[in-house]
């Protein structure tokens, strides 16, 4: 594993992705502590769902008791935000790994077992890769009707493609090494095969693409989310919260600036959660591309 | 292989793919029981009790088999059914609001492509240099920035701030009266091509000023991919024999950059832009539904919200058929581009 600590040495020696990485850090704080950070009022059911101050439209500025200040709707900001990285966690967390399941399993029989299986599977895998994967995912959402399930099974669906092909490209060149062979002729079932000695020899590309892919599913999340097709109204997501920003983003004349809280904040969550995981992701590609090495 | 060949069979994987995305959609909305798509017909409370005839009279409680036969037979009569959203049938629909994307493309797509590779080029040139880090982190907060959130910004300043400078919409109101009026002929319908042709100044004026921050916000994150992609493809270019080569013969460094690596480094640019296409397709919605700019984008961001299933079905379709053609024209350019390269294989 001497390879893992050489690439971890060069991702902590590269100060863009070191900010990543801390950027990442400082998320995961946020996520594990959200409870404390901004605790739930007394007697609030789902901590998930942001808690209101009134429900006066206009959102209002920071103030003791809203240090963020509130949006449209008088939802805390600070609580949503704080929420917010926690559902960006799991929403990233559940459709990365029901990707990887589906991807994995189809890409391993395409791979190893070829022929009519692989043809078929690689065309539907065409099939979805030919396709904008925020309009398909638009069009499963719509069809299964708003909600955080909906944007994960439509997230998932249009994901899970590209992880098929590129375990198949490597299953195909492992398929071939001498130990394979060798375990086959003694005896060993396909299943075996491929979950003991074929599996653990080709998955690695495939699980940094999943860790690096984090980042692109929360801010497709939260595109949905902020067209109106994903999350409860009132649910601490970043996108949605992004959205109720939309009939505020002009103040009165002479201060337009005015609600500049409703809208700087949750946009600003979403862009440093995505920089922190393309700034590694960035460094990360230039570890493993050989043609780039540094000199 | 030949060409005509070549096109005939890409256009017939058109047929599968079609095929499978409409089967896909379909046959989600078929997980709805038939009372709650029946009630998707009706606009009122009292015509509650119609919900039995409703069904009844549109076959939803059909076999799912039924019921997708059906409607695909209505599709290769050339009816794709009526867009709820638009008031008008979904093929109508789909060229009404064509223009106005259109008019975003025909902007972004030149900036996106050039500035991509101009600032590629640059960074690549002056690899671990201080403009190569300059553009690098640019090109990853670019990447990073949700469009969204970019596009709202933009309004807060440019309409906000610089009081109605840059508006939302596609026309001020005076100007859209003016050219649905007779004294103005629409030729495309894409507005600032129809000012010029017209030769009428404000029109031209007034469109440019409202197409400018859709063009940006749908663009940041595309110029941010292209740029990084040509970088690393001039830096493998530039690590080439043939480069080396014309050094020692003694070339301008500028001419071994820009007509040496750069004609080389292009190859790869251009088998993404079918990716690139997506891309900008994607951010279409996005843009166009924050600044009301009503184009297809806008339409399906519309239908998806209101179930509209007929029209998240053809703008589907719509979209699958154009990914392909793109991707044709793409392979097609590619042979062209690298003569090494045969029909057909062009993919890989």
């Amino acid at each position: 594993m001497s390879d893992w600590r050489l690439m971890a040495r060069q991702l902590a020696r590269n100060p863009l992705s070191l900010m990543g990485i801390i950027i990442i850090v400082i998320f995961i704080i946020i996520a594990i502590f959200a409870p404390l950070i901004a605790p739930a009022p007394e007697g609030h059911l789902n901590p998930y769902m942001i808690p209101r101050d009134g429900y006066v439209a206009t959102p209002q500025p920071p103030s003791q008791n809203h240090i963020f200040g509130t949006t449209e709707g008088q939802y805390d900001i600070f609580y949503g935000v704080i929420w917010g990285a926690r559902s960006a966690f799991r929403v990233a967390l559940v459709v990365i790994s029901i990707t990887l399941l589906v991807g994995i399993t189809l890409g391993s029989l395409a791979g190893y077992f070829g022929g009519v299986l692989d043809e078929i599977i690689m065309r539907i895998t065409d099939i979805f890769l030919a396709f904008p994967t925020l309009i398909l995912a638009m069009a499963i959402v719509a069809a299964m009707g708003p909600s955080l399930r909906s944007v994960m099974i439509a997230l998932t669906a249009v994901w899970w493609p590209s992880y098929a092909r590129l375990i198949r490209g490597d299953i195909l060149q492992v398929r071939e090494e001498d130990y394979i062979e060798a375990s086959r002729g003694l005896g060993a079932s396909s299943g075996r095969v491929i979950v003991r000695h074929v599996l653990p020899n080709a998955i690695y590309p495939c699980l940094i693409m999943a860790s690096l892919d984090i980042g692109a599913v929360v801010l497709s999340a939260a595109a949905l989310s902020f067209l109106g097709l994903g999350v409860p109204e009132g649910y601490a997501d970043w996108g949605q919260l992004t959205s109720f920003a939309r009939n505020w983003m002009v103040g009165p004349p002479g201060n337009p600036f005015k609600y500049w809280y409703a809208v700087i904040t949750p946009g600003a969550f979403i862009l440093f959660f995505v920089l922190g995981w393309n700034l590694l992701g960035d460094a990360f590609r230039d570890i493993l591309d050989p043609r780039l090495a540094r000199r | 292989m030949e060409l005509r060949a070549y096109i005939l069979r890409r256009l017939l994987l058109l047929i599968p793919v079609l095929f499978g995305i409409t089967l896909f959609i379909f046959g989600i909305t078929m997980l709805f029981s038939p009372i709650a798509r029946a009630s998707l017909y009706i606009r009122d409370v009292r015509q509650l009790q119609d919900l039995p005839a409703v069904i009844e009279r549109y076959g939803l409680d059909h076999p799912f088999i039924v019921q997708y036969g059906t409607w695909l037979g209505q599709v290769l009569q050339g009816n794709l059914g009526w867009s709820k959203v638009a008031s008008m049938p979904v093929w109508d629909a789909i060229w009404h609001f064509l223009p106005a994307t259109l008019e975003i493309a025909i902007f972004a797509t030149p900036l996106i492509i050039l500035t991509g590779i101009f600032f590629g080029t640059t960074a690549a040139a002056h690899k671990d240099k201080p403009l190569d880090h300059g553009t690098r982190v640019a090109a990853i907060l670019g990447w990073s920035l949700p469009s969204f959130w970019l596009g709202l910004v933009l309004i807060m300043i440019f309409y906000g701030f610089f009081r109605g400078f840059l508006p939302p919409g596609r026309l001020s109101i005076q100007m859209d009266i003016l050219v649905n009026s007779a004294a103005f002929t629409r030729y495309t319908h894409i507005n600032t091509i129809d000012a010029i042709l017209n030769l009428n100044g404000p029109v031209l004026l007034d469109a440019l000023r409202h197409v400018v921050l859709p063009v940006v916000t749908v663009s940041v994150i595309n110029m941010a991919f292209i740029m990084r992609l040509m970088r690393s493809s001039m830096l493998e270019a530039l690590g080439k024999g043939y480069i080396l080569t014309a050094r020692a013969k003694g070339l301008a460094e500028r001419i071994v950059v820009n007509k040496h690596a750069r004609r080389n480094a292009l190859i790869p640019v251009i088998t993404v832009s079918g990716y690139l296409f997506a891309a900008l397709a994607n951010g279409m919605v996005i843009t166009e539904t924050i600044f009301r700019y009503k184009g297809i984008g806008w339409w399906a961001w519309m239908a998806a919200s209101n179930l509209d299933i007929p029209s998240v079905l053809g703008f589907a379709m719509f979209s699958a058929f154009i990914f392909v053609l793109v991707n044709l024209v793409v392979d097609i350019l590619y042979t062209r581009v690298d003569p090494r390269v045969k029909l057909g294989e062009a993919v890989q």
